[in-house]
């Protein structure tokens, strides 16, 4: 059985006025598993966004090439969603109109949006706009939206950076309630490495660009987990001198 | 409180205003431009003759053809050069020659094509705001930020519900703005429009106070009815952005 997702010597660059072309991702290779949460850390500009829009086929690779169940991507599917930082939610849809997006075509459309519109805690906002939500409740809609369509694959640009702290870990929480409950296979691209540990099985740490595998770590915790155990603790130390801190 | 202030303090600058016209001209002793009491005046003998609203609602329609047609061409046409790169560089040099040139450079041709009725002024009040809603239509879609563009193809949804779903509402606080201003254009144009007017209209009104007898008092009361109904226009045309379709855009 092939990997769900199959990165083979992925390579990308991108031109430059001054320089030429300035080599960003330097040739990745690496599998995810089916039902598989992989988490990719890295410094900041290392490629990291550029490889999640790869995989997820908005860009394509200069060279390699990405197989998703055996088949080689090119382009997006609402097989594999994204969730990134900025947020995508129509703000000129209601809540509700925004998890129908997707499901166009689909017989009971409106009980299956109501049905994660509860699941990510949100009932009672269905005919809500998203300039009536706070940061966090848009962040759920994101997510109820992208769930809805039963992707097989979750791709996640720092979903979670632009909320505060404490909403953040309490999104972290839900998404770990939400995946215990439907198998997805997730890609996390994120700075934060306790976000990583919390959440994934799998750990990949990147290297300055042009970006490669520097390290690879496994999570081996139960859920849910405790971030202030010595074997937590140990392992963002490790990942933090992976990262030259 | 504050709403009286909102209120009194642009009056109370209107109302000086009004006062230092009024003494200069019974200081210079002038005897042909009018103080405004004889504006009012004037106004009231138009409203007594029973012309006042005709020169209005002729003006009104005038625009109103034209502004409409404008639309109906101006945001289809945006649409498509946002939209399709290639009918952008096929059309945006000729809009961009075209957008420069004075409607009243156009009146010879008006007159030559469309005669002295009111098919010419039309043609120019056309002329005057299709432009500036081509060009922030265009923008509009250009501005479309790209991560709901990407949603909407990460979805797989067909292009006609790209277009239904993502792009027309996202655009459509662009074609508000759009519209508000080719309207603008549109009535700040009248008065050269209905220098070729037969007959009718506050552009031909103003005109044709000069020309029959020199009443500046009827050219000023045309002036100020021009400037109070563009106002009403475009407070009618913000009342748009109201809308619930297009209140996101403003809600924050």
């Amino acid at each position: 059985m092939p990997a769900k997702i199959a990165v083979r010597d992925v390579r990308k660059s991108f031109p430059t006025a001054a320089n030429g072309p300035l080599p960003v991702i330097g040739g990745l290779d690496f599998e995810v598993a089916d039902s598989e949460f992989v988490a990719i850390v890295g410094p900041s500009g290392c490629g990291k966004t550029t490889l999640l829009n790869i995989l997820a086929g908005f860009e394509r690779p200069d060279g390699g090439c990405v197989a998703i169940d055996g088949v080689v991507r090119n382009g997006p599917s609402p097989k594999g969603i994204v969730i990134s930082q900025q947020g995508s939610v129509f703000p000129w849809l209601t809540v509700q109109q925004n998890l129908m997006f997707g499901l166009n075509g689909h017989a009971n459309r409106r009980a299956l949006a109501d049905h994660y519109i509860e699941l990510v805690g949100l009932k009672g906002f269905e005919k809500g706009y998203p300039h009536e939500l706070s940061g966090g409740m848009l962040k759920r809609v994101e997510m109820a939206r992208a769930l809805v369509v039963k992707p097989e694959i979750l791709y996640m640009d720092e979903p979670l950076g632009a909320l505060d702290a404490l909403t953040g870990l309490r999104m972290r929480i839900e998404l770990r309630r939400i995946l215990s409950e439907e198998r997805h296979t997730c890609l996390l691209v994120t700075h934060n490495v306790e976000e990583a540990i919390h959440l994934a099985d799998r750990i990949l740490v990147l290297s300055p660009r042009p970006t490669r595998i520097q390290a690879s770590f496994a999570v081996p915790l139960r859920h849910p987990r405790d971030l202030a155990s010595p074997e937590a603790q140990r392992l963002k130390v490790a990942i933090l001198r992976e990262l030259g801190l | 409180m504050r709403k009286l202030g909102q209120i009194a303090g642009p009056l109370a600058v209107i109302g000086m205003l009004i006062a230092a016209w009024w003494i200069t001209v019974v200081q210079s002793g002038s005897v042909i431009f009018p103080t405004p009491w004889q504006v009012v005046t004037g106004t009231y003998e138009l409203v007594e003759q029973g012309t006042l609203l005709d020169h209005i609602g002729a003006s009104l329609y005038r625009v109103g053809v034209g502004f409409f047609l404008a639309v109906a061409l101006g945001v289809p046409l945006g649409l498509l050069m946002g939209w399709v790169a290639g009918a952008f560089t096929m059309l945006n040099p000729i809009i961009q020659i075209l957008r420069p040139i004075s409607p009243i450079a156009w009146i010879p041709l008006a007159i030559l094509w469309f005669g002295v009725g009111d098919l010419s002024p039309i043609f120019l009040i056309f002329l005057s705001s299709i432009f500036p809603i081509v060009v922030q239509t265009i923008s509009g879609v250009h501005t479309i930020e790209r991560q709901y563009l990407r949603a909407a193809q990460n979805f797989g949804v067909s292009r006609t519900r790209l277009f239904g779903r993502v792009v027309i509402p996202a655009v459509l606080p662009q074609i508000i703005i759009a519209m508000r201003v080719g309207l603008g254009v549109a009535w700040l144009v009248v008065v050269a429009a209905e220098m070729i007017a037969l007959r009718s209209g506050l552009g031909y009104l103003i005109i044709d106070s000069r020309n029959a007898g020199n009443r500046y008092d009827l050219v000023i009361a045309g002036m100020v009815i021009i400037g109070v109904t563009g106002l009403f226009l475009d407070s009618a045309m913000r009342r748009l952005e109201g809308l619930k379709a297009v209140r996101w855009r403003y809600a924050r």
